[in-house]
């Protein structure tokens, strides 16, 4: 514990500059991971728990395209369809047949996926540590605000993530096939019954979903190290996410998500070795008084 | 309408078949006499234990608790900071280890039972992860990710001295088959048909008048105390221990012991921690891709058995029992009328007798 260094950081206009832009990132990239995870369940009724096993695999995809082709765009692209179809497999081949069975089968064929997503990377690029490096593009010197400094890097993060929160929200509040989509998600037998292909827009929710974790580890490749195991942390703080943000419900994610993150950031200067405990107590208190979570629908 | 006591039916034969595995396990290592067989059956006692009393929540109450290892680590942790304070002696320890981490259970409890399924999943798993937490950070008591380092001391008692890797076993093994007859007996007590009864129809439950949250709360105590008895076996044998008891990944094992081995029989869990076991020490042993392995041998038994592998064989000698009734009803079947036609006649004459004096 350290509360005295966190009210010097606050007080201090680079050091909060440094963390709230920590915080933005750590945010932005459970948000990604979050939002799908939350529009899996908001629409399927499932939870993905390999979600971060696919956030792993969109971190190595961009690794490899970026190392093959030398493009972060090729990257970020390896990284969001190659997941997007890994996604849509899974789907197909695995959990549509755990559909309306207990919470436990679908826990533990998702379970036995990581375990073969995480051997399979192992097998593939090594148990080391790997690093994709900054791509050139934001080699740009960092941004000073207040004394503090922003890598370039970090404000196009933020960016797409916004992009890609704002294009979920239209898509899905804006648009028919959204309109179908949230349908879907009260009353299946309906929309199949109005002759709408109901398998394959499950198919195309749960690969969306997995384009978001996709996208998050093709964003986080070039900062953070690669490891068979970095699915792991990422997916309990995602749920973390989700269940403070309320289940199905991005916007609740966004919210969660910072609120996360900045605890992350923040909470590394004041109480470092308490981090975890605070995000499970906030979580904690927030499945006490509201358990729909923040922004959630009250369950019926 | 008379009250079932403890004597119940079919309580002889649960304690001759706890004695019977009793003497199987104790006779074990006699036939046997590697280390290696002693230790894999100790790991199976204490995460058979884990695994067994998740069940009184998965698979009797209908809980489907994602923390449940956290009172296999209370219990480890409870015990041996009591050992290595040196003033109580090993019994005592063990049952104030049981004694705490069932007030644990009991404050955790009384505010998780309170939420509905995936919500009840998660925040028992928020608790774990915080009392993970607290063991990674309060360093000064708890040797932090170290674990608890020094050793246990083990002073004899009563004439035992669990120095001796044989007694030891043997100790654990009573143990084991104690809390066994414990968890026999609740889950076929009026309390345990009560829980059988919120698991399918929670709101029957309560219109006929069962307090459901109370119910629910004292078999999540009651888990939670045997879970520590899992953990006390367990340090008591690697004489230490470490905040992975108590992480997320444990409780996922015990979960998928619960699943291998199936949720319906009573000792299914024991044959799932027996199998993970099994499959732990020889995919270690023949392959580093122990994931791989692991990971497609879940997703046969998943989605190819559709339960778990106790289970599937139950249902499966079930249904061969029913099979061969059936084929031999079918055989029988004509004698039988036979006989039945027999009995019939002379009923009937005698009816005609009567129906023709009347006429």
């Amino acid at each position: 514990m350290n509360l005295e260094a966190l009210a010097a950081c606050v007080a201090s206009a680079s050091c909060a500059v440094t963390q709230v832009s920590t915080g933005l990132i750590v945010g932005t990239l459970l948000f990604l991971v979050a939002a799908g995870l939350s529009l899996i369940f908001g629409v399927l009724g499932v939870i993905n728990f390999a979600h971060g096993a696919f956030y792993m695999l969109g971190a190595y995809f961009a690794f490899s395209a970026y190392t093959l082709t030398g493009s972060f765009l090729a990257a970020l692209a390896a990284g969001a369809l190659g997941v997007a179809a890994v996604g849509v497999a899974f789907e197909r081949l695995i959990m549509s047949r755990v559909y309306g069975r207990d919470l436990l089968m679908q826990l533990l064929v998702c379970y036995a996926v990581i375990l073969i997503l995480d051997d399979g990377v192992k097998i593939l690029y090594g148990g080391e540590y790997r690093l994709m490096g900054m791509p050139e593009a934001f080699a740009a010197p960092p941004v000073e605000v207040a004394g503090g400094f922003i890598p370039a890097y970090y404000l196009f993060m933020v960016g797409m993530a916004l992009a890609a929160g704002l294009a979920l929200w239209l898509g899905i509040n804006r648009t028919r096939t959204g309109k179908i989509v949230r349908a879907l998600a009260i009353n299946p037998q309906m929309v199949g019954a109005l002759g709408i292909n109901t398998t394959l827009l499950y198919a195309g929710v749960f690969g969306l979903g997995s384009l978001l974790a996709g996208v998050a580890g093709a964003l986080a490749a070039p900062i953070r190290t690669l490891t068979p195991g970095m699915g792991l942390s990422i997916l309990i703080e995602s749920f973390i996410v989700t269940v403070i943000g309320g289940m199905g419900s991005i916007a609740g994610a966004f919210l969660a998500a910072l609120l996360i993150g900045f605890t992350r950031a923040f909470g590394a200067i004041g109480f470092p070795l308490f981090v975890d405990g605070t995000m499970f107590a906030i979580m904690a208190l927030v499945l006490m008084l509201k358990p729909s979570g923040l922004l959630g629908r009250e369950a019926a | 309408m008379r009250r079932p006591g403890l004597l119940r039916p079919g309580l002889l034969r649960d304690a001759l078949a706890g004695l019977a595995l009793l003497a199987v396990l104790l006779v074990l290592p006699l036939l046997f006499p590697q280390p290696a067989l002693r230790d894999f059956l100790i790991y199976t006692i204490a995460y058979g234990l884990l695994a067994m009393s998740l069940n009184l929540l998965v698979g009797l109450t209908g809980l489907v608790s994602f923390g449940h290892a956290a009172y296999f680590a209370s219990g480890a942790y409870a015990f041996g900071l009591l050992m290595q304070s040196g003033r109580v002696s090993l019994p005592l320890a063990m049952l104030a280890a049981v004694a705490g981490t069932a007030l644990l259970a009991l404050v955790i409890g009384a505010i998780c039972v309170r939420l509905k399924a995936i919500y009840f999943s998660f925040i028992t798993l928020a608790f774990q992860m915080f009392i993970h937490s607290v063991i990674l950070t309060w360093v000064s008591l708890t040797g932090g990710d170290q674990g608890l380092r020094g050793g246990i001391p083990r002073p004899p008692f009563l004439g035992l001295d669990l120095g001796q890797a044989g007694t030891l076993y043997g100790v654990c093994a009573v143990l084991f088959v104690a809390c066994l007859g414990i968890m026999r007996q609740v889950t076929q007590s009026p309390f345990g048909y009560s829980l059988r009864l919120i698991r399918d129809n929670p709101a029957r439950a309560a219109f006929l008048g069962l307090d459901v949250l109370r119910m629910k709360l004292g078999i999540f105590v009651l888990a939670g105390a045997m879970a520590s008895v899992g953990g006390i076996i367990l340090a008591l044998f690697v004489s230490g221990a470490y905040p992975e008891f108590g992480f997320w990944t444990t409780s996922g094992e015990a979960i998928f012991m619960i699943m291998l081995g199936g949720t319906q029989l009573f000792l299914g869990p024991l044959v799932g921690a027996l199998l993970l076991q099994t499959l732990n020490h020889y995919v270690t042993v023949y392959t580093e891709h122990h994931g791989l392995v692991l990971g497609t041998v879940i997703l046969v038994i998943v989605l190819g058995l559709r339960r778990g592998v106790a289970d599937f064989v139950h249902e499966h000698l079930g249904e061969r029992r029913a099979a061969r009734a059936a084929s031999a009803r079918a055989a029988s079947a004509p004698t039988a009328s036979a006989r039945a036609e027999a009995a019939r006649g002379p009923g009937e004459v005698r009816l005609d007798g009567v129906r023709k004096g009347t006429t």
